[in-house]
């Protein structure tokens, strides 16, 4: 765990980077800290290790104030991931992530095969590790970047804005891998970025900084979008809030039964509906057809909504079938039903707004 | 009217000749520096003989290239044609890599837009890619100016007489002025050719506040 | 042409005291004292102005200062200034070496600084970050990500040296500057420029030597390796080009 006590940082010059600032990472979450440029977000996650010293409050890393520890030692034990990675250009892949192991002391033969397990903890090939930076992609550099920061297995890991270098295409792929080696290694993670919709995607907790280092509001995603504290904080997560907290709300709607055409199949009579949804052997949706179309084209549907899933993506899903009707699915991916858009907004309408405590779900995987 | 005990008319004189010596190498190593530099970025294949073939030529000692020279030009070893060409010998070596690297830092995109607009290469060349490595050149070519300045006093040892003749003569007579004076010519003369490729750079590019 | 290699193949002029050997051994000897004594005081120099930043505009200015002042003014001043100072065999090579080591600290110098401060600033920040003590970051990341440009300057200062080191035959250093300037004082043609080619030869095979050297302590992974990186970036040119 992460404690910040009124933590400062004014420059000789007077400038003040961050003003008074008092929160906490609870340990084995994400903790975001957000906000436009010039809100203090990097100095205060580099004063976490002591990168920026801060001139006022103090800092606890598990209980212990930063203050009066070893300033390298303090960041050997925290891994450290910056924007552009930061490799050493004369370092072999595997060089770089030994970095850390060496620095503790540790062999040259335990730092590598150390190395090599982080490597594919990040999903890097082996064949990566003799490599040089120069030689990898922007998204493979971050990961080597990530790997080199897990190497000596560390409690906490700081990140500044670790995937806004990377290609957009490559950034949601990685974003994801993030949460769920996240999750399978309970660290505790302090994340800064300018990226709102990086920070809900990503957050567990949200701080949300104003220019002046001063922290604007505090709380879950949900929260967030639900709540905003002000009228910067508003603003700043943007005009479609309204729409994205429905990301974090669970689904009250009726699931109407489906009478689909099983693949290979003609015509079938009964349903009359226009539209007809084709499923697969194991009962897996397809796509629709229109019983008009004579050439029975399969028209590949809208997204598809988890049985449990949030309104976002039961309305996602209604609104982008060509029936009108959202395909919902189990965690097979076998048909459950269908649901019709009135009846999502219907139910949006009726659930109730949602609080600090609302579970968090991963976006993408619905 | 004297110097540290060198007449003036002389300083003049022989710092006239020791501008021809230095300048004129400058002039022509630029003009076959900027088609040698062009080729060696056109084709990519070119780029490392010619880059690596010109240094080679600078790292062949001043003395000893003023030497070898008349062997292979014919002419008279105090001819003051052979530091002539030995300082343009040292200035393509120098701009050479110069106006390669120069035009290479030219932004893909600028040059992509230039083409799409209509440019042929000949003119794109001229309108855009030359003008947009003018920077870059004229660093390279305050470098080769300033080396050629120090270097082209050695010829004082051939036998060739600019400004470096003070040094031999303050020399053999055991007189530190014309040394002094020499050398004080030299720096002048090398500040003078500093001034104006920083004049003329930033006369070429009028869109940087200020040309350094 | 034919007297020049006539010379060259002649093999009296290979043996004795002033022979062809002993007088590029001698040439190479001062070189390379020079050249470690201008490293001595220039790699500190150009690490502290480097690492700290601080004294930066002084050493630019010096260094372009110096390329400016003309090597053999300088020398004739050492020679004219110490001479009567000094006593004994060292009174010929000191003024020389003083003025060799003067002539090349500026080119290490600048090459080290310039090496180190374009050390990508994330790097030095990713180390930092990651625990390593100032000198660490010094010894492990800056210095290696240096070495290409310190180097070329170590280079481009022992050209210097080899050069000036050849007019200082006229001060009377030894080397193989003497077969330049002896073969003038007599008017033997094939002698100077028999000792030119050496001359010349020397300081392309100095300059090839540091080049391997280079070669073998910068890490392949700021080259680019053998062409690996610039294959994969025209690669990348060709992808851009049909997209």
């Amino acid at each position: 765990m992460i404690r910040l006590e009124g933590v400062g940082k004014r420059y000789p010059d007077g400038t003040v980077a961050v003003d008074d600032l008092s929160l906490e990472a609870p340990r084995g979450r994400i903790t975001v800290l957000v906000g436009p440029s010039g809100c203090g977000k990097t100095t205060t996650l580099r004063m976490i290790n002591r990168m920026v010293e801060p001139t006022s409050g103090r800092i606890l890393v598990d209980g212990e104030d930063t203050a009066g520890m070893d300033a390298a030692r303090l960041r050997r034990s925290i891994g450290y991931v910056i924007q552009h990675a930061g490799l050493f250009p004369h370092r072999t892949v595997l060089g770089n992530v030994m970095t850390v192991p060496r620095l503790h002391g540790w062999s040259r033969a335990r730092a590598r095969e150390r190395a090599r397990e982080v490597l594919e903890l990040v999903g890097l090939e082996p064949a990566h590790a003799r490599r040089y930076p120069s030689q990898l992609s922007g998204g493979q550099q971050q990961r080597v970047g990530v790997a080199r920061a897990l190497a000596a297995d560390p409690d906490v890991l700081l990140m500044d804005e670790p995937f806004s270098a990377v290609d957009p295409v490559v950034r949601g792929g990685l974003q994801q891998e993030f949460l769920a080696l996240q999750e399978r290694l309970g660290t505790t993670i302090v994340l800064v970025t300018h990226d709102i919709d990086e920070a809900i995607r990503l957050g567990h907790r949200i701080a949300v900084l104003r220019e002046g280092g001063t922290l604007a509001q505090f709380s879950s995603p949900a929260d967030l979008l639900a709540h905003p504290a002000d009228d910067f904080v508003a603003d700043f997560v943007g005009a479609d809030r309204g729409y994205r907290a429905l990301s974090f709300q669970r689904a009250q709607v009726p699931i109407h039964a489906e009478q689909p055409l099983r693949e290979g199949t003609g015509h079938a009579p009964g349903s009359g509906e226009a539209w007809r949804l084709v499923i697969d052997a194991d009962g897996r949706p397809l796509g629709w057809r229109h019983t008009d179309d004579p050439e029975e084209r399969l028209r590949l549907g809208g997204t598809l909504a988890q049985q449990d899933g949030t309104l976002r993506s039961m309305l996602d899903a209604a609104l982008s079938a060509p029936s009108g009707r959202g395909v919902v699915v189990d965690d097979r991916g076998v048909l459950v039903g269908t649901v019709r858009a009135d009846e999502v907004l219907r139910a949006i309408q009726q659930a109730p707004r949602p609080t600090g405590d609302t579970v968090r779900t991963a976006e993408g995987t619905e | 009217m004297s110097l540290l005990g060198v007449d003036l008319a002389t300083v003049l004189e022989l710092g006239q000749d020791h501008l021809l010596l230095a300048g004129v190498p400058l002039l022509v190593g630029l003009a076959l520096a900027i088609p040698l530099g062009w080729l060696a970025t056109r084709r990519g294949w070119l780029y490392p003989p010619l880059v690596a073939g010109t240094g080679l030529l600078y790292t062949i000692p001043s003395l000893a290239l003023f030497i070898l020279l008349p062997g292979f030009l014919g002419t008279r070893i105090l001819d003051p044609v052979n530091v002539l060409v030995a300082m343009t010998v040292y200035t393509l070596a120098l701009l050479t890599r110069t106006v390669a690297d120069a035009l290479l830092s030219v932004p893909g995109h600028v040059r992509q837009a230039a083409t799409a607009m209509g440019y042929g290469p000949a003119r794109r060349f001229l309108a855009v890619d030359l003008p947009l490595a003018v920077p870059v050149i004229s660093a390279g070519l305050r470098v080769a100016a300033v080396s050629n300045v120090s270097i082209v006093s050695v010829a004082a040892l051939v036998g060739v007489s600019q400004l470096g003749s003070l040094f031999t003569d303050g020399f053999n007579r055991n007189a530190m002025g014309p040394i002094v004076v020499g050398v004080i010519g030299c720096v002048v003369l090398a500040v003078l050719f500093d001034l104006v490729i920083l004049l003329v750079t930033r006369l070429l590019t009028p869109w940087k506040v200020s040309a350094s | 042409m034919a007297d020049v290699l006539a010379w060259l193949t002649d093999p009296a002029n290979w043996s004795g005291q002033g022979g062809i050997p002993a007088q590029a051994l001698a040439h190479l000897r001062y070189s390379v004292i020079a050249l470690l004594l201008a490293c001595l005081v220039a790699v500190p120099l150009g690490l502290y102005v480097g690492h700290t930043g601080r004294g930066r505009v002084v050493a630019v200015n010096i260094a372009g200062a110096f390329r400016a002042i003309p090597s053999l003014g300088v020398l004739f001043i050492a020679v004219l200034l110490l001479l009567p100072r000094l006593r004994g065999e060292l009174a010929f090579e000191a003024p020389s070496i003083i003025v060799l080591v003067l002539l090349a600290v500026p080119p290490v110098l600048s090459g080290v600084y310039a090496g180190i401060e374009q050390v990508d600033p994330a790097a030095r920040d990713a180390a930092h970050g990651m625990g390593m003590r100032p000198w660490q970051v010094l010894a492990q990341v800056e210095v290696p990500c240096a070495l290409p440009l310190a180097i070329a300057g170590i280079r481009s200062g022992m050209l210097q040296i080899i050069a000036t080191a050849t007019i200082a035959a006229v001060v009377g250093l030894g080397g193989l500057g003497r077969f330049l300037i002896d073969g003038q004082a007599v008017r033997d043609y094939p002698q100077m420029a028999g000792g030119a080619l050496l001359v010349a030869a020397l300081a392309l095979g100095t300059d090839l030597v540091l080049g391997l050297a280079q070669r073998a302590v910068v890490s392949p992974g700021l080259t680019g390796g053998t062409g690996l990186r610039a294959r994969s970036a025209t690669a990348l040119d060709r992808r851009l080009a049909r997209g």
